[in-house]
């Protein structure tokens, strides 16, 4: 097994950078530059001015030149500064955005998964029930819904008509006023409508899986015996069913991985969150290379990280892969 | 069975009811944070220092450096840290700012500035002439990635005789570079020598400016605070926050929360959505003409829009009060030409464009346009009326325009598509290639009058601005007439006289100029409207003691 593993990280390399090159080369063919959001079309800036700009940043230089010299310094782990005016090291802007994708997505992650779960056994084992009927137009219906739609609605809502809940950001601007106690609750009030709205439109996924999963084991011989021993449905269900039908949904996890620190776009634009998903998008728009090559390399890492844990996750929940390949 | 299924359904119970009440009791906590108060907000009051004013905006700030950036974030908070040598005044007048006064020596060819004495910067160290030379040498080293060195290298010399001033050199009059002085200055002490790129000032600018830097939370937030020492005197407002929102429909549902104070509305948010009792107690809403104009643009290299009848034509086929009613809902005024018209330099003496279908159909047929086969296009030898309009994606009142203009030609005969480009493809594709027939954009104005870079023959090379290759050898000689002259009414005679010979060749079919429509809180007072907009004051905005929110 470790051989194996092993031998899947080695795979991956080439891959990577695959992937880089990919990226780079698209990303070089969008029209467009760096500088050309803020300045074309602004008669104060002189073509000689943009030309200067193109030199300062290498970009006068052939293509396969610069991606030569981005992946030497990319294996060196120097990811080279952002072309953005304050220049600050990209590998900084992502560490500052990081936490906060990962912290909203981890908890969003969390309530899906604690929703969805129960919502698939449940309408699994009460197949057609009213249960079963009810929860598969919810979860369509949080499906189906544009998250941005629903979350203007629910900011219109709670924010004010009902201003319970905070709008848009991460903390209030009162924040450094607030008592301890006052500043968690704050916090956490500024996640509520993140984490359930952002929640709610992956429930159908993990729960019709779940169920769809649920299903097919429960029609399985081994649970037939398992009640013909006499077993009780709790744990017919919980013991045998339930370990068995939970193993594709480890997979799905571990594709969920790179989502993590993905963020969305239209979600962190919406709540005003400053993640990950805004730096992608800001970077592209205004084609800050360095920036997307940086956040691009971390994404495919960690997909290629994501597969690799499913894989052994796998093996790990499964004793037939296990025993398979120790044979 | 019914027991056991009955069984999972309690201990779904169990577990998702403290789930909700813990969702209930959170908010419920953050509910006493948002204080609501019977204060009324548009009782005046006197004068006070405090408060803070959070504004909400959709760009996060690019540097703290704003000479470096091409961003309006960076531009609004480079404002309030830095000062330049001379500024607008709420007319539009060139007054001192850092420099007290200044002269221009008989020959036009020099500039001498004196600066204010005892100005220091955020840290102390006294603002002297070495500073304003340091900021000209830092603008027009090749090494910092700036996209204003344009006008300073103009510059033949320049010199600080002593502490106080500073003196520039150019090898011809040009009366556009007065204003370019209004450049923001940068201490010398802290940036000469070092790479800009990676100086700490693009984080912790330190300026001479009204407000100091306190914090910047890249994407959430700014915050600065008034400056004290400040040679125009404290401004009362303690606070400014700067708070990223990148939605407009959630910087407008923040607006109503409560959690921004200023913000700008569209023409739609202004008339229809801001009507309510909550909005008439606690926010005041301003206008004001903003610099830019919309115009649609033919371009004159294809030989339909080079007849200048067909030009005149389809602007007396466009009604503009009904682009300006239906997009704007009223909130703008019809565009004559380049200029704004509450400025200086407007000239409203000039040939205007009533609709008039009728004048446009004797216009069009005099140019050889008719409608041989009655199909409802007009044609001239064989070839059908029809042409593209360009715009870029993303700018629904562009798109709106283009739509009203499409029906108000197709009733004189002329056939149009609408064409719409994302930013980049349509600068580098269509833009620099002249690959459009005709053009719907915008252009800001608000600077000097100068018009070279739009106007001039000169400027039609692909990364120019005189894209529609506009050629006209009296304007070509009235631009250079008022850009090589300080002298304002010989100035007001060029440009008055270039007016009105854009408005009879119609190169542009000049549409609108919209209103900027701020919103403000109403606990500040103290904003006038002024042709420059409402911020040249903003040192003097206050609010009173009773209806400050944010104490500390």
């Amino acid at each position: 097994m470790l051989s194996h593993t092993l031998k899947r990280i080695l795979l991956s390399l080439p891959l990577l950078i695959g992937i880089t090159f990919i990226s780079f080369v698209v990303i070089h063919l969008a029209p467009g530059e760096p500088m050309s959001l803020q300045t074309d079309l602004n008669p104060r800036v002189t073509a000689a001015s943009k030309d200067q700009l193109r030199h300062l940043y290498g970009l006068d230089e052939p293509l396969p030149v610069q991606y030569l010299k981005w992946v030497w310094r990319s294996a060196r782990l120097d990811f080279g500064r952002s072309f953005a005016p304050d220049g600050r090291k990209v590998t900084e802007k992502i560490a500052e955005r990081i936490p906060i994708t990962l912290l909203l997505s981890a908890l969003e992650m969390l309530v899906i998964i604690l929703i969805a779960l129960p919502i698939g056994i449940l309408s699994a084992t009460r197949q057609y029930s009213l249960f079963d009927k009810a929860t598969t137009v919810f979860v369509f219906i949080g499906f189906a819904i544009p998250t941005f739609w629903l979350a203007l609605l629910c900011m219109n809502f709670f924010g004010v008509h009902l201003g319970w809940l905070p709008i848009s950001g991460l903390k209030s601007m009162n924040y450094h006023q607030l008592t301890p106690w006052g500043q968690l609750m704050d916090r956490l009030g500024h996640l509520i409508l993140p984490v359930l709205v952002g929640a709610f439109g992956g429930l159908a996924g993990f729960s019709r899986y779940m169920r769809s999963n649920m299903l097919e084991v429960i029609r399985q011989d081994y649970i037939r015996t398992a009640r013909a021993k006499g077993l009780s449905e709790r744990s017919v269900i919980y013991k045998h069913a339930l370990r068995n039908a939970l193993l594709p949904v480890v997979t799905i996890l571990g594709l969920s991985v790179p989502s993590l620190i993905g963020g969305g776009v239209i979600f962190e634009t919406i709540f005003a969150i400053p993640g990950m998903g805004q730096l992608f998008y800001g970077s592209v728009m205004s084609r800050d290379y360095p920036v997307i090559m940086g956040i691009l390399v971390i994404g495919a890492a960690l997909t290629l990280l994501g597969n690799l844990l499913a894989d052994i996750s796998y093996a790990l929940v499964d004793p037939r892969i296990r025993l398979g390949r120790e044979r | 069975m019914s027991t056991e299924r009955d069984r999972l359904l309690r201990g779904w119970h169990l577990w998702a009811c403290p789930l909700l009440l813990g969702f209930l009791l959170l908010s419920c906590a953050s509910r006493e944070s948002s204080s609501g108060s019977a204060i009324d907000y548009r009782q005046g009051g006197p004068s006070a220092y405090g408060d803070t004013i959070i504004l909400g905006s959709i760009g996060d700030a690019s540097s703290m450096i704003p000479n470096i950036t091409g961003d309006s974030a960076s531009h609004e908070i480079g404002s309030f840290i830095y000062n330049g040598l001379v500024k607008y005044d709420k007319d539009y007048n060139i007054v001192g700012d850092l420099a007290k006064s200044w002269e221009i020596s008989p020959d036009e060819l020099s500039i001498t500035f004196h600066l204010r004495k005892g100005v220091r910067w955020h840290d102390g160290k006294e603002f002297t002439a070495e500073d304003a030379l340091f900021t000209y040498r830092f603008m027009i080293d090749p090494k910092t990635p700036t996209p204003y060195a344009g006008d300073f290298l103009l510059v033949k010399s320049a010199e600080a005789p002593d502490r106080y001033t500073f003196r520039v050199h150019y090898s011809r009059s040009f009366a556009p570079a007065l204003i370019s002085w209004g450049m923001w200055v940068l201490p010398k002490h802290l940036l000469e020598g070092k790479d800009v790129r990676q100086s700490p000032l693009n984080h912790y600018p330190v300026g001479t400016g009204p407000y100091l830097f306190r914090q910047w939370k890249t994407g959430e937030k700014i915050e600065l605070e008034a400056n004290p020492n400040y040679f125009e005197g404290r401004p009362n407002i303690q606070r400014i926050l700067y708070r990223i929102i990148p939605d407009s429909a959630t910087l407008f549902l923040e607006l109503k929360a409560g959690g921004v104070d200023w913000s700008g509305l569209s023409p739609l948010q202004y008339r229809r959505q801001t009507d309510d009792l909550n909005f008439d107690r606690n926010f005041r809403k301003y206008r004001y003409l903003a610099n830019a104009y919309t115009y649609l643009g033919f371009n004159l290299k294809d030989p339909r829009f080079s007849d200048r009848r067909v030009r005149q034509a389809l602007a007396y086929a466009i009604d503009r009060e009904e682009i300006i009613r239906v997009v704007l809902l009223g909130l703008g005024v019809g565009a004559t030409g380049p200029y704004k018209p509450d400025t200086w330099v407007y000239n409203p003496r000039v040939k205007r464009y009533p609709y008039d279908p009728e004048k446009a159909k004797a216009l069009l047929a005099e140019a050889g346009w008719k409608d041989g086969d009655k199909d409802g296009i007009l044609e001239k030898d064989g070839q059908p009326f029809r042409f593209a309009i360009l715009t870029n994606q993303g700018n629904e009142e562009r798109k709106m325009t283009a739509e009203i203009i499409q029906r108000r030609l197709a009733k004189v005969g002329i056939g149009v598509e609408i064409r719409i480009a994302e930013w980049a493809s349509f600068i580098n594709y269509f833009i620099k290639n002249r690959r459009f027939q005709s053009v719907l954009l915008g252009w800001t104005t608000g600077q000097d009058p100068d018009l070279y870079d739009i106007w001039h023959s000169s400027k039609t090379l692909p990364d120019e601005f005189n894209f529609i290759c506009y050629k006209n050898s009296e304007v070509d000689r009235l631009i250079e007439e008022g850009r090589h002259t300080f002298d304002k009414m010989r100035r007001r005679a060029c440009y008055d006289r270039i007016q009105e010979i854009l408005a009879e060749d119609c190169p542009y079919v000049f549409l609108y100029v919209p209103y900027s429509l701020p919103v403000i809180h109403a606990r500040f007072k103290g904003i006038q409207e002024a042709p420059a907009g409402i911020s040249y004051n903003f040192i003097k905005w206050y609010v009173p003691k009773e209806q400050q929110r944010y104490t500390r």
